[in-house]
């Protein structure tokens, strides 16, 4: 049955644009879970909505004005972190109710919601387009290129800023570009999960993989792992059950987790009664 | 005579609503070791911060390996750095390796030097741990290695045994009586423990916003007039500015006004 779905064009579209947003939400988010930003996603998925919002409204491909309104949102988000000392979590609180309600204000004023719109809402994988699927295809390797030359430098920073800092890092600069690959993740991904969701795709597969326990390096193969196995799962399941592609997906990833954190909580309760069992034994 | 490492002439550096430092001048030369005392509060991080250019808005001149450090900031490159223990977050995912290997950004990097770091503070095997299954010892040693892999001329230590046990504390002297007296690394140590820096540093700085005393060990601690005076004294300022701060905000030196 698997083969079946294979098959079709769409569904290998799909999972091919699944797999890659899913592999650079996952590495984007560790940096984001680690630097305490898990919201980010969030705030920058619903400025996205105000940028999609005004490319409905303009007639121009909404992605490309939520690209420009995100980017800009960003950058203007850590400059007023900068200058007003306002905490991360209170910007990030700015951030996305003042896009919220730029996207309604102009929604209302076009006459209300579109089926297009609601595509972005809730995301719509299976009605990825080939242009949408080489969108997707650039920006990833765009996006990978990048972090991959920063990666040590960004690792540091996200480890400690004062110490990179003495260590000859140009920390705000890392800052800034790693806020605007975020951004364009953020953006990107939203094809996929959709506004509403997009950050549990960015937040869950990471804290699933630093329960694991592993380094860096290995958390952050293990984030991408679990982020391309519930984009795959969820897109079948929600094909063979006729379901939400998004809910399936994000659902599959919270499955996961659970199941991650359960059996965490589990060996650690066998391996403290084993300690018991020894010490009874060799008090006997 | 040896080189001039450090030079501090004139530093004043004040946060929000009170000065932090107060035209604070001291010498450090080639293979010192150098103790800082002084009160909680006193400065010692504040003067490290400016030292290490996060601070850059003092008042006054820092001069590192003769350059002045606003200049440019490529001295960096030849400085350790150990903060305290405690500013680390230790669920980070991140190993101890990864860690040592943060300090060769930027340069020639080598997995033989990790590892010979590792080795040298007496982690072997702990390569692949996580920091968060270390001790506080432990990771204090993992930070001394990623200071030292760049092979530095001058290490910069900030309170680096606060949260520490006593046997990890004395390995820890040991390297850095090694590093100080078989390597000629210059050592500029901010602590409380007056013991400790009595026995390892040759030089101590006593400051608590101004500079109290700045010579050799001997001459501090062998003359119990003049430490009691230099660290009561400046233990009494910490006190009296306290006061100031929560009774008379108008006491309080505008830092704008430097």
């Amino acid at each position: 049955m698997v083969f079946e779905i294979l098959a079709f064009g769409f569904m290998q579209r799909a999972l091919v644009a699944g797999v890659m947003i899913a592999i650079i939400c996952s590495i984007i988010g560790l940096f984001l879970v680690l630097k305490r930003h898990s919201l980010f996603g969030d705030a920058m998925s619903h400025v996205a909505f105000g940028g999609i919002a005004i490319g409905l409204f303009t007639n121009v491909y909404p992605l490309w004005t939520a690209f420009i309104v995100s980017i800009l949102a960003a950058l203007g988000m850590t400059k007023l972190r900068e200058f007003a000392k306002i905490p991360a979590d209170s910007a990030v609180a700015v951030l996305l109710s003042s896009g919220l309600a730029i996207g309604i204000v102009l929604i209302s004023l076009s006459g209300g919601f579109t089926l297009d719109l609601f595509s972005f809402l809730f995301g719509s994988i299976l009605l990825v387009s080939v242009q949408d699927l080489i969108m997707i295809l650039i920006v990833s390797s765009i996006v990978l290129a990048i972090i991959s030359l920063i990666y040590k430098g960004l690792t540091y920073v996200t480890f400690d800023e004062e110490q990179a800092s003495v260590g000859g890092l140009s920390v705000k600069n890392i800052n800034y570009l790693f806020i605007v690959i975020a951004s364009v993740t953020v953006i990107a991904s939203i094809r996929l999960v959709g506004v509403l969701l997009i950050s549990s795709l960015i937040v869950l597969p990471n804290i699933t993989a630093i329960t694991m326990g592993k380094g860096f390096k290995k958390t952050a193969i293990i984030s991408c792992g679990i982020s391309a196995c519930s984009v795959i799962v969820g897109i079948i399941v929600s094909y063979v059950m006729n379901i939400a592609p998004s809910g399936a997906i994000v659902l599959t990833a919270t499955a996961i987790f659970l199941t991650a954190v359960l059996g965490k909580h589990t060996v650690r309760k066998i391996r403290r009664s084993d300690i018991n069992i020894q010490d009874v034994t060799m008090s006997d | 005579m040896p080189a001039e490492i450090v030079s501090v002439e004139n530093v004043s550096f004040g946060y929000d609503s009170s000065l932090s430092l107060e035209n604070v001048s001291f010498k450090a030369y080639e293979g010192d070791f150098l103790g800082i005392i002084g009160p909680n509060g006193a400065g010692k991080t504040t003067l490290f911060r400016c030292m290490l250019r996060v601070l850059l808005g003092y008042k006054g001149t820092i001069k590192l390996f003769g350059q002045d450090i606003r200049d440019d900031k490529n001295y960096l490159k030849r400085i350790g750095y150990i903060p305290q223990t405690r500013s680390i977050e230790q669920g980070f995912p991140v190993t101890v390796e990864e860690v040592v290997s943060f300090g060769l950004i930027g340069r020639k990097y080598t997995k033989d030097k990790i590892s010979s770091a590792i080795e040298e503070v007496g982690l072997i095997g702990h390569n692949k741990k996580r920091i968060g299954e270390l001790s506080g010892g432990q990771l204090q040693r993992v930070l001394i290695a990623k200071s030292l892999v760049a092979d530095p001329d001058l290490l910069i230590l900030d309170e680096p045994t606060t949260a520490i046990d006593m046997e990890s504390e004395n390995k820890f002297y040991s390297l850095l009586t090694e590093l100080n007296k078989e390597r000629r690394m210059t050592i500029i140590w901010s602590s409380h423990d007056l013991d400790a820096i009595k026995k390892l540093a040759d030089k101590v700085a006593c400051i608590n916003k101004r500079l109290f005393f700045h010579g050799n060990v001997g001459e501090f601690f062998n003359n119990e007039k003049l430490m009691m005076s230099a660290y009561l004294e400046s233990s009494m300022q910490a006190h009296m500015h306290s006061h100031f701060d929560v009774n008379n905000n108008d006491k309080i030196v505008d830092p704008d006004g430097l």
